[in-house]
């Protein structure tokens, strides 16, 4: 060894350098990356951020942890590109904070689960997973059907989401409550709401017209997801990496 | 720190020359066999990094000399799973769902394959065996709303019911409660008339009179159903939201209106047409 372990262990200061000298080294590889990480997104139409609603939503499917059994990501296997759809796509969480990868299943991928099944089927599902899948071994959420949203400060979860980059405009901002209330209320005035969030499913989620609970956001966030880039405009082999 | 290395009496190896209060410390090797695994290891992970893609730059990354990418391999054995199954599916695609049907080794090909569709993607509302649930249909039973011909069913699965899709199938019935067709009393009279007909409760002259009104010009004068509205057949005893009272009259008063998602889109032509040929054949296909 050109330098001695004893000579090293006695030398505070050079201890010290040749320690940091190895951290920049991990560092360097390990962090570099990120910020040329546009590279590893695939550039394809159709991702928006979420609506205000289905991000209210989505903060349910965190708080109840949801993703303890269920992951968001379609690896590129055969067996489940054939059942669950298109493989999952880095574009597809690029504005998740934090992204719902994973590889533990203890229920199925929700990657795609967007319009596969009818408002009515969720809420059933959510308040009793039995009545509708008799060997489910999913727990009950009946609470959520019970409790009004609270979305006062969800102008503050979008501006808390733009500072770590996703690409909230000040109108989305300025317009989120009003946004929240036009996607979950029948005959509401969708037009504003659907031109900042294509494809946003809106109407009442939960069977109960009246007001917005937390089962309206979980559902209508559970709607959308999968659904927002539009694979027949992309070129077969241009995600390939 | 090291003074005096020796060789100590017992075990026969060195120590390290490290002492603390007169206790000294072994340097005994590492057993020949791992540390070769160890080195190995190394060597491994080495030609790993030449062969696949490993280090990262600061505009891409170094693509190892195979060439592999992950996403390039499920597309091949994507294309080679549809390539075995071709002869059938280009078939399935050419023809029309009847001349499907007519054909046996299609037809055995869409039910092998129809069961497995039908389980995952149907069975969490029709339940397995499409034997259905309160407020989902069954599908092995002669009952159909939107109709149980191939070309129905196969409608009815592309495009849903009262889904996103623009050509769904579609229709509502009133509120007649709700939005104050009529009022409580004559909606008791009515739910008797329904039950009546098929024999769950007596006769009621005035709720005869207020569905001749209100409910047979979709339902049919004696509520024999249409299926051109998806209007359900009141008088065969099979009961989508239950044959109680209270069932029926919630019904009345606030209607119901069930969705099937569309399935174009998310399930290709071929797969569509396998479905619908299984599903006809769970019973109660015409």
């Amino acid at each position: 060894m050109f330098i001695k372990h004893s000579t090293i262990e006695r030398n505070v200061i050079l201890l010290a350098v040749l320690t940091l000298i190895t951290v920049v080294i991990g560092g360097l590889v390990e962090i570099v990356p990120l910020f040329t990480i546009e590279t590893t997104i695939e550039k394809v139409q159709g991702m928006r951020p979420y609506s205000p609603l289905e991000l209210a939503g989505r903060n349910i499917y965190i708080r109840e942890g949801c993703y303890v059994c269920h992951s968001q990501q379609i690896r590129p296997l055969r067996d489940e590109v054939e059942r669950y759809g298109h493989y999952s796509l880095a574009a597809e969480s690029m504005y998740d904070h934090p992204f719902q990868w994973g590889s533990k299943r203890t229920g199925p991928d929700l990657a795609r689960v967007g319009g596969k099944y009818s408002n009515e089927w969720h809420a059933a599902h959510l308040i009793d997973p039995r009545s509708v899948v008799p060997e489910s071994i999913m727990p009950s959420y009946p609470f959520l059907a019970e409790r009004t949203l609270s979305y006062r400060d969800i102008s503050d979860h979008l501006k808390a989401l733009r500072t770590v980059g996703v690409p909230y405009s000040d109108e989305m901002i300025a317009q989120a409550v009003a946004d929240l209330e036009a996607q979950a209320t029948v005959d509401a005035d969708t037009d504003g709401v659907l031109a900042r969030y294509p494809k946003a499913a809106v109407g009442d989620f939960d069977g109960d017209p009246a007001r917005i609970t937390e089962l309206d956001a979980l559902i209508a966030y559970l709607q959308m997801l999968g659904r927002l880039v539009e694979f027949d405009k992309t070129q077969p082999g241009s995600l390939r990496q | 720190m090291p003074s005096k290395i020796e060789k100590d009496a017992i075990s026969g190896e060195h120590t390290t020359g490290h002492e603390w209060d007169g206790i000294k410390e072994l340097n005994t090797p590492l057993p020949k066999w791992w540390l070769y695994v160890f080195y190995a290891t190394i060597i491994f992970s080495i030609v790993w990094m030449i062969l696949y893609p490993s280090v990262p730059s600061l505009s891409t990354y170094f693509g190892g000399t195979l060439g592999y990418s992950q996403r390039a391999e499920v597309e091949a054995n994507l294309q080679k799973a549809a390539a075995a199954q071709a002869s059938f599916r280009d078939r399935i695609r050419s023809l029309d769902i009847t001349e499907m049907k007519a054909d046996p080794e299609l037809n055995r090909f869409a039910l092998a394959g129809g069961r497995v569709l039908f389980a995952e993607n149907c069975a969490g509302c029709h339940q397995s065996g499409g034997v259905g649930a309160k407020g989902y249909p069954n599908l092995a039973d002669d009952d159909w709303l939107w109709g149980g011909s191939l070309e129905a069913i196969e409608y009815t699965i592309r495009h849903g019911v009262r889904s996103t899709s623009d050509e769904t199938r579609t229709s509502q019935m009133p509120r007649f409660l709700a939005d104050g067709m009529l009022t409580a009393p004559q909606i008791n009279a009515v739910a008797d008339h329904v039950l009546s007909l098929s024999g769950l409760a007596k006769p009621n002259a005035e709720g005869a009179a207020i569905f001749a009104e209100q409910c047979a010009s979709c339902h049919g004068e004696k509520g024999e159903g249409n299926r051109d509205l998806g209007a359900p057949n009141l008088a065969d005893k099979i009961w989508l939201y239950g044959s109680d009272r209270a069932s029926v009259v919630q019904t009345i008063s606030y209607s119901r209106n069930g969705v099937m998602p569309t399935w174009s889109g998310r399930l290709d032509d071929a797969t569509i047409k396998m479905l619908a040929l299984y599903v006809h054949a769970l019973g109660g296909g015409e």
